[in-house]
């Protein structure tokens, strides 16, 4: 089959197998390699993007399901110039992340938490990031990173 | 420059952050190779089963497929098993039985995960089509899961070679002195203890890409190692019988070790082996249930310990008995774990004079068991803090008290203890004293109350730890039994521009490296931190290196690059001497400037590095040029990290829900050179811990020895809103014997907190007369604690 979808803002369209994920496509077929896969069965969090603006596990999503669609990556939240998004910012300066693995899921659940949450106490971070494992934090500091980068975005 | 933020013992933020957080980090899956194919293990079903006949044909006919190979076409070309590193001497002389590991099977399955044949393919979708329509031909055995039962008369036998499935009994300490000390005894405290079996669960599954160059003869192999140089050597010596500098082995960037990254698994040799034999680079990545499978689990102890105390509360001796489950084979350093590494824990913070130790090592059908963070040292912790809180409640002491009496005083150290090893360094009072100044004792009762009052049963748990890090004195280790030396490799590079660039044995998969080594060397040479960078992980790049594990990476990685640094800072100095015209004696070196003592001739390293490269005005008759060094340090003995934990729980007595409400936790690090990543090394120790106390744990099937908690769904890894936020803070004593001062700090959050956890909720629930509790406490075990209790006092 054939899908048509915008990643990171550039528009690509591939002849893919139906049974394709989207993170599969996303790795596999575009080369972004920032998406991980930590699990098989949807828990991890390593693949989250933003489909449409939203936060989904990119493994539990079939490419075909992402036809017409707005697929936003880890690559694509810095700006032009390379200046970092502030949550990208924030997981730095709050030292978010150890080996990184779960890192891209981890900021682009991050945005999305931020966006539809406003203002998010620690307990309704900890709790919306449950789909996220880290397995190196304590996620102590993503929790930190997460306040952080909330108020980043705000003063932007 | 050493500047305010990046010189020792500064929050330096991380290098290694912009790539991964842009999602430039380059993990062994990201590494596509020009005409890869791809990999599937199939995995034995069953947990122990004869092999009568495997049928490839089916598979090979399959689309995509590229090879198919099983045990005998490995045998066919001489490939030899997955070696030991660790030799453990049992009781009455005899070395350990060390049955063979064949990296695919041979005749017989021990687990389930059991790795029976490999299908390369086209596409992975291929090669696991392709592996589903091979057909083999089981007799079904009995199998035999726990340590205890595998002990036992008339259970199935794991290995012709083990009988009774007995692969050591290993003991340490004097056991008379022991008998003498329970025998005067006012009191003795006796536990039976289950430590469960745990699964490492790095995020990052294990993944290997290997290729062979047959215009080089050369073999390269990307995997998701904490040690690519004990890769490579185990590989080409043992399993493949390489040339080893015809091996280069790649461990990228890791997403996370805890251990289970160390060894050297089937999968990596048999993919080097393949991509010669189909000519074509191969890569494998395992899904998780496979890591769930086969990746080598922690922990899996049972044990039965006392401890005789005089009326004082003041420890006379302890006995612990200890079988420890190894699994179906031998994982690389599975031996040492539950011995070395174990029973020379046991004295703990304490001046226990006379302790006894006996470890059965136990073949079960099982994934093999080996080091996952901590490994050993957290279950000799679990050990002695679960017998110190249990005598302190059963004589009516404060648990601080009771500690206190029996703390080797600050003044004592070097300390001997009576199970080998000899603690150079420490302050347990210390930290004990500002754990619980942070963790507001004082104010537990009043807490304790007001959570009453909400129906709630709150309770304090501590754990006052030792560990032995620094891995390790390698004539030491070898005695011990270590198949290798323990030393590290490190190399310092100026180039002529002034730029460094670091070379160094060990391995970060998240412990910031990159970071914490180039502001030593900053600091050391002078030079701006930017203008540093560390290199870590290939073979090809760096001289040698034993890699990362066991607190190891600054103690000993970070001494040998200190040793290097020495002598680039030595040899600067001949230059500058011959470059300032004065006697080398006069040259006084003080970050990064050479100067003649008593005047104002000076010279900067980048200076000296760029004559050493351009030797135009240099001593070329006594020196040669160039500025780059390397050093091998072998520490002269462990470092001891030492700490207090205190945690506060809260139990729901009606649903048996547990909640750490506070964990406070403040170490003894010695020195420490980037605050920050200490502190991220602590909660991540912490969520292990606690995950331990709460959450994870393997099950095995007992009767059909299937792995049961094989996702995510089944094994409960610890999430944000299951932990509390951490109060930590250091105490720190310089260790006294490698250069830089320090002792490591990768392991004690995951070492100290369990016990803590644990005695918390026994402490909430002693109300109830709940005197003990199994890890993981779930709330259906907690909430069976309490009916148990409670039906035993209305009896
Ligand atoms: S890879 Fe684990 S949730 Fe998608
Ligand atoms: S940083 Fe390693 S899993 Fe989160």
């Amino acid at each position: 089959m054939n899908v048509s979808l915008t990643v990171n803002g550039k528009a690509v369209s591939a002849e893919v197998e139906p049974r394709t994920l989207l993170v599969e496509f996303l790795r596999d077929e575009l080369g972004l390699t920032g998406t991980h896969v930590g699990c098989d069965t949807g828990q991890c969090g390593a693949c989250t993007v933003h489909l449409d603006g939203r936060a989904v596990k990119a493994c539990s999503v079939l490419v075909g399901q992402a036809d017409g669609a707005e697929v936003l990556t880890i690559e694509g939240l810095a700006g032009e110039d390379g200046s970092l998004h502030p949550m990208q910012a924030a997981f730095h300066e709050q030292h978010g992340l150890q080996c990184g693995f779960c890192t891209p899921g981890m900021v682009m659940a991050a945005i999305d938490l931020v966006r539809s949450y406003p203002g998010a106490s620690d307990t309704t971070i900890r709790a919306q990031l449950e789909g996220n494992l880290c397995r190196c934090t304590g996620y102590e500091n993503i929790v930190r990173a997460v306040r952080t980068g909330a108020a980043n975005m705000e003063a932007q | 420059m050493a500047t305010a933020e990046t010189g020792i013992g500064k929050a330096a933020k991380r290098k290694e952050d912009r790539r991964f957080l842009t999602g430039e980090g380059r993990y062994t899956d990201d590494i596509d190779l020009p005409g890869q194919v791809y990999a599937c293990f199939l995995r034995s079903p069953h947990a122990h089963a004869r092999i009568n006949r495997i049928d490839t044909g089916p598979a090979r006919e399959a689309p995509g497929v590229v090879a198919v190979y099983t045990g005998d076409d490995l045998a066919a070309d001489g490939v030899g098993g997955i070696p030991c590193g660790w030799q453990i001497t049992d009781v009455d002389g005899q070395p350990m039985k060390e049955p063979a590991h064949p990296a695919l099977a041979q005749g017989k399955v021990r687990y389930v995960g059991d790795q029976v044949a490999v299908v390369i393919a086209e596409s992975y979708h291929q090669a696991k089509d392709a592996a589903e329509r091979i057909d083999v031909d089981y007799d079904i055995l009995d199998a035999v899961v726990s340590p205890a039962e595998a002990l036992e008369e008339g259970r199935p036998q794991v290995h012709d070679e083990a009988p009774g499935n007995q692969c050591y009994v290993w003991e340490l300490g004097d056991g008379d002195a022991v008998d003498d000390a329970f025998n005067r005894a006012a009191h003795v405290t006796r536990l039976d203890l289950v430590n469960q079996r745990l699964a490492p669960n790095a995020i990052e599954p294990r993944a290997a890409v290997a290729s062979y160059s047959r215009g080089e003869d050369q073999y390269t192999l990307y995997t998701t190692s904490q040690n690519p140089h004990v890769t490579r050597l185990l590989m080409s010596a043992f399993v493949l019988n390489l040339p080893e500098h015809k091996v280069r082995v790649v461990a990228p960037d890791v997403g996370g070790g805890f251990g289970s990254k160390i060894f050297h698994y089937a999968e990596e040799a048999v993919l080097t082996w393949a991509s010669r034999k189909v000519g074509r680079p191969i890569k494998w990545t395992a899904e998780r249930v496979e890591s769930f499978m086969s990746d080598a689990h922690g922990r899996d102890h049972v044990t039965h310990a006392e401890l005789a105390m005089d009326d004082s509360g003041k420890f006379l001796g302890m006995r612990v008995n200890t079988k420890a489950n190894l699994g179906a084979y031998l994982s690389t350093f599975a031996p040492s774990v539950p011995t070395i590494l174990y029973g020379t824990l046991l004295a703990g913070q304490y001046t226990t004079p006379a302790i006894h130790c006996r470890v059965t090592g136990v073949f079960t059908n099982t994934a093999p068991v080996d080091a996952y963070r901590g490994a050993g040292r957290p279950e000799a912790t679990y050990v002695v803090e679960r017998l110190v809180s249990a005598a302190a409640r059963e004589m009516g002491m404060d648990q601080a008290e009771i500690r206190r009496r029996n703390f080797i005083p600050r003044d004592a150290f070097p300390y001997q203890t009576p199970v080998a090893l000899t603690y150079d360094v420490g302050d347990y009072d210390a930290t004990l004293t500002e754990a619980m100044r942070m963790a507001d004792v004082d104010g537990f009762e009043a807490r304790r109350k007001e959570a009453q009052a909400r129906g709630k049963y709150r309770g304090i748990g501590y754990s006052t730890y030792i560990e032995a890090c620094g891995l390790a004195p390698s004539n030491i280790a070898g005695a011990l039994g270590a198949r290798a030396g323990l030393f590290e490799a490190g190399e310092v590079r100026l180039h002529p521009t002034g730029k460094v660039t670091v070379f160094t044995g060990s391995h970060s998969h998240g412990q910031g490296h990159e970071t914490t080594f180039a502001q030593i060397v900053a600091s050391r040479l002078g030079v701006p931190y930017e203008d540093v960078d560390v290199v870590h992980g290939d073979t090809d790049r760096i001289a040698f290196g034993m890699g990362t594990y066991g607190s190891r990476s600054l103690a000993v990685g970070g001494s040998a690059i200190m040793k290097a640094l020495d002598k680039v800072i030595d040899k600067g100095r001949k230059i500058a001497a011959h470059m300032l015209e004065a006697a080398e004696q006069d040259i006084e070196y003080d970050d990064g400037t050479y100067r003649v003592a008593g005047t104002d001739k000076e010279i900067s390293m980048g200076e000296i590095a760029f004559s050493a490269y351009v030797p135009h005005n240099y001593p070329l008759e006594q020196l040669e040029p160039g500025l780059d060094e390397n050093a091998f340090y072998d520490p002269t003995n462990f470092t001891y990290p030492a700490g207090s934990h205190i945690c506060e729980v809260e139990v729901d007595p009606d649903t048996g829900k547990v909640e750490v409400v506070n964990f406070t936790a403040v170490d003894d690090f010695g020195n420490v050179i980037n605050p920050m990543i200490v502190e991220g090394q602590v909660h991540g120790g912490l969520a292990q811990g606690i995950g331990q106390a709460l959450l994870e744990q393997c099950i095995y099937d007992p009767d059909s020895g299937q792995l049961v908690t094989g996702t995510y769904m089944d094994y409960i890894m610890p999430r944000a809103d299951d932990l509390p936020s951490f109060r930590v803070g250091t105490q720190n004593t310089p260790c006294t014997h490698n250069p830089l001062g320090v002792k490591g700090c990768g392991e004690a959050g995951t070492i100290g907190s369990p016990p803590a956890v644990i005695d918390a909720i026994i402490d909430a629930l002693s109300p109830l007369g709940v005197r003990h509790l199994d890890m993981p406490a779930t709330p259906v075990r907690v909430w069976q604690a309490i009916q148990d209790a409670q039906g035993s006092r209305a009896a």
